[in-house]
């Protein structure tokens, strides 16, 4: 589908990869010096080696344009995303049946001495904004904030018309129209990541806490999957549910604008997911939190997600592959976002994430 | 154990041994397999186990965030769902076997029974996904309606009163119905069909209309392999995952409120092992070794059952 903007990189492409080379291969060896099939091949499909990842599917759309568009340029090297779920991703590739995993979340202190192959790096890659979408004819540009966002969870605001939301929105005429809750039925990363926003903007309101499964109220409608919860919200008038944005406008839904911790309502889109990273505060192992970002023009809502890899890689073909592709996906693959409906990282955390990339050790 | 002497080829010591010992192998096998799955299952439980203690089969209380793991609504889930989906699945199953062997003419059985096999072929996630977007959005004023019908009864009035969900335990044991009704109706049939015609025509001697001989003659006959037949049923509707997870709803709380959300054991696990690590990824592995332990006590119970049957009307002597 979005395959033609490769036409248009392709010579960004072939500069990337040398340079690639270079920073792969580090001290020792050159990569044209790998036999790879095709004679007639230049630059391209220098790597060969097959790379098996799986975790997260919420950057799964994005991870697989960036496989397609790096497959074009490497030929020899084939990498697979099997998604499965953060969880899922963490404990493959602590059992080291994967080369790389895909996480939303961070891997908890107690489980770090448990991954076999050592040390493990974040590599940050992607980000996308979670929207709270809704289902209220006749009300268009509704703002609510993290407050109000908990209570309405909560089933403590139960109509449309409460108190609360009619000083968030002076201009709008809201309808009696009872408020339907939809969440997610399967564990999930954006469970997670929508409620630590609500731990993080309303920590005295919200008393779910944060997890991929809360304990949701009973009156609550589940739906699996994005693709659930916007079915749910988009056949039930009066309906409210958080749902990530490319799923939230491939479904038509609407969304509202959420005030964010310069007290701005700010509507979610990429632009604004990005601008929130811009701020944030990155701790050395480039794990950030962009929930409740402060910042004018921030969303707050914005999901981050990590690929996780091992710093000391034991195949040298294999590491060279994996670097070269995480390098891919942090340089030119960052243009495939926004086809897929996802926020490329601000310029400073993506050339951060590159160093991190930079520092995977191979054998020699 | 005596071989037929006419029979017998050069080394009948050998080949008899080596069968006796491959029949074996494969008969054990099986309790092997059983046995190792149980053994690694709870092993990866036990954290869990040691962690809630008895909580977790006596609370309702499921919080994976907070690492409280109550598995009791999801047992409840379980059964009531599967109840419901027999409760629907099995007269219909044993209508249409009786139908088949003894009413249907010869060119309508054969197409029937094509169907009926065919049904059992779909895949489960089919079930699921029509549940979830045909009978799901549908169904909630049909709830309605019977709720509001039996509001002024006792029990009944709690039990199908409000919430009237779409998806809830109601639709889940309906969608389950739908499955476990071919797998029934085809054993039954095979079971009817093995009644000696004997019996049947010894019943219309004595003047039985046609339901006292399927009474007298077919049931009693048919007893054991009926039960066996409803237990396939029910061993796939207590396991059956991804058409449960679809339209049971998802909410974990123990209730008799058939119209309102719920949630089974195996949905829970296909929907939080994804993002479950840790304590939650083997809390739900629990769920898997209480699934088996419910499986194999339900299986007895039927052998047991099954065993007590009267044999007095069978067959032979």
């Amino acid at each position: 589908m979005h395959r033609s903007t490769s036409r248009f990189v392709k010579p960004f492409a072939l500069a990337l990869t040398l340079a690639v080379g270079a920073v792969a291969c580090g001290d020792s060896t050159d990569t044209a010096e790998e036999p790879s099939s095709g004679g007639a091949t230049r630059t391209e499909g220098t790597l060969s080696g097959t790379l098996n990842g799986s975790g997260a599917t919420f950057p799964k759309p994005f991870y697989e344009e960036v496989i397609a568009a790096y497959k074009e340029q490497q030929p020899g090297v084939t990498v697979n995303y099997a998604g499965g779920g953060s969880g899922t991703g963490r404990q493959n590739l602590q059992d080291g049946v994967v080369d790389f995993a895909g996480s939303d979340g961070l891997v908890k202190a107690e489980d770090v001495s448990k991954y076999k192959g050592g040390e493990f790096l974040y590599v940050p890659t992607i980000t996308a904004p979670i929207t709270v979408s809704y289902n209220l004819t006749g009300v268009q540009d509704l703002v609510l904030d993290g407050d109000t966002i908990a209570k309405i969870f909560q089933r403590e605001i139960k109509q449309w018309d409460d108190a609360a939301i009619k000083a968030l929105n002076p201009g709008a005429t809201l309808p009696a129209t009872p408020i339907t809750v939809a969440h997610r039925s399967d564990g999930s990363g954006t469970t997670e990541n929508f409620t630590k926003y609500l731990v993080a903007a309303a920590p005295d309101t919200w008393k779910l806490k944060s997890g991929s499964t809360v304990e949701w109220p009973a009156d609550t409608q589940a739906g699996n999957g994005n693709q659930g919860v916007s079915q749910v919200v988009k056949s039930t008038a009066g309906a409210i549910g958080y749902v990530d944005l490319s799923d939230a406008k491939a479904s038509g839904l609407q969304f509202a604008s959420i005030k964010n911790k310069a007290g701005k309502a700010v509507k979610p889109t990429l632009e604004a997911t990005s601008a929130a990273l811009e701020g944030v505060v990155v701790a050395d192992d480039l794990t950030y939190n962009p929930l409740n970002a402060g910042g004018d023009r921030s969303y707050p809502i914005a999901a981050p997600t990590w690929i996780l890899v091992y710093k000391t890689q034991t195949d040298k073909v294999k590491g060279e592959a994996l670097k070269s592709f995480l390098t891919f996906m942090l340089g030119e693959g960052q243009d495939l976002a926004t086809d897929v409906d996802y926020a490329k990282l601000p310029d400073s955390l993506r050339q951060k994430a590159l160093a991190q990339v930079a520092k995977i050790s191979l054998p020699a | 154990m005596q071989a037929d002497p006419g029979l017998v080829g050069k080394r009948p010591q050998f080949a008899d041994r080596a069968f006796r010992v491959a029949a074996l192998a494969s008969g054990l096998s099986v309790l092997a397999v059983l046995a190792l799955i149980a053994v690694s299952m709870a092993q990866k439980a036990w954290p869990a186990f040691r962690a809630s203690g008895l909580d977790f089969v006596t609370s309702s209380r499921w919080a994976p965030n907070l690492e409280i793991f109550g598995a009791l609504a999801f047992i409840a889930g379980t059964l009531l769902v599967s109840v419901i989906a027999l409760v629907f699945a099995v007269p219909v199953s044993i209508g249409i076997a009786l139908f088949l062997s003894e009413l249907a003419s010869r060119r309508l059985r054969r197409p029937v029974i094509y169907l009926i096999d065919l049904l059992a072929a779909v895949p489960s996630v089919v079930f699921g996904l029509w549940g979830l977007l045909v009978l799901a959005p549908s169904i909630g004023g049909f709830y309605q309606a019977v709720g509001g019908w039996l509001e002024p009864v006792p029990v009944l009035g709690t039990v199908f009163g409000p919430p009237y969900n779409g998806k809830s335990l109601f639709t889940a044991g309906l969608i389950l119905a739908l499955m476990i009704t071919p797998i029934i109706t085809s054993i039954t049939r095979e079971v009817f069909d093995t009644v000696p015609a004997g019996q049947k025509e010894a019943a219309f001697a004595l003047s039985a209309t046609r339901w006292e001989m399927i009474r007298g003659a077919i049931f009693p006959h048919s007893r054991s392999g009926m039960i066996g037949a409803v237990m396939l049923g029910l061993g796939r509707a207590m396991g059956e995952t991804i058409a449960a997870a679809l339209v049971i709803g998802s909410s974990p709380q123990l209730t008799a409120r058939l119209f309102g959300s719920g949630d089974a054991m195996a949905a829970v696990i296909a929907n939080q092992f994804g993002e479950a690590g840790g304590l939650h990824r083997s809390a739900l592995i629990g769920l898997g070794v209480v699934l088996f332990a419910m499986t194999i006590v339900v299986n007895a119970v039927a052998r047991t059952i099954v065993g007590r049957a009267p044999t007095v009307t069978r067959g032979g002597r």
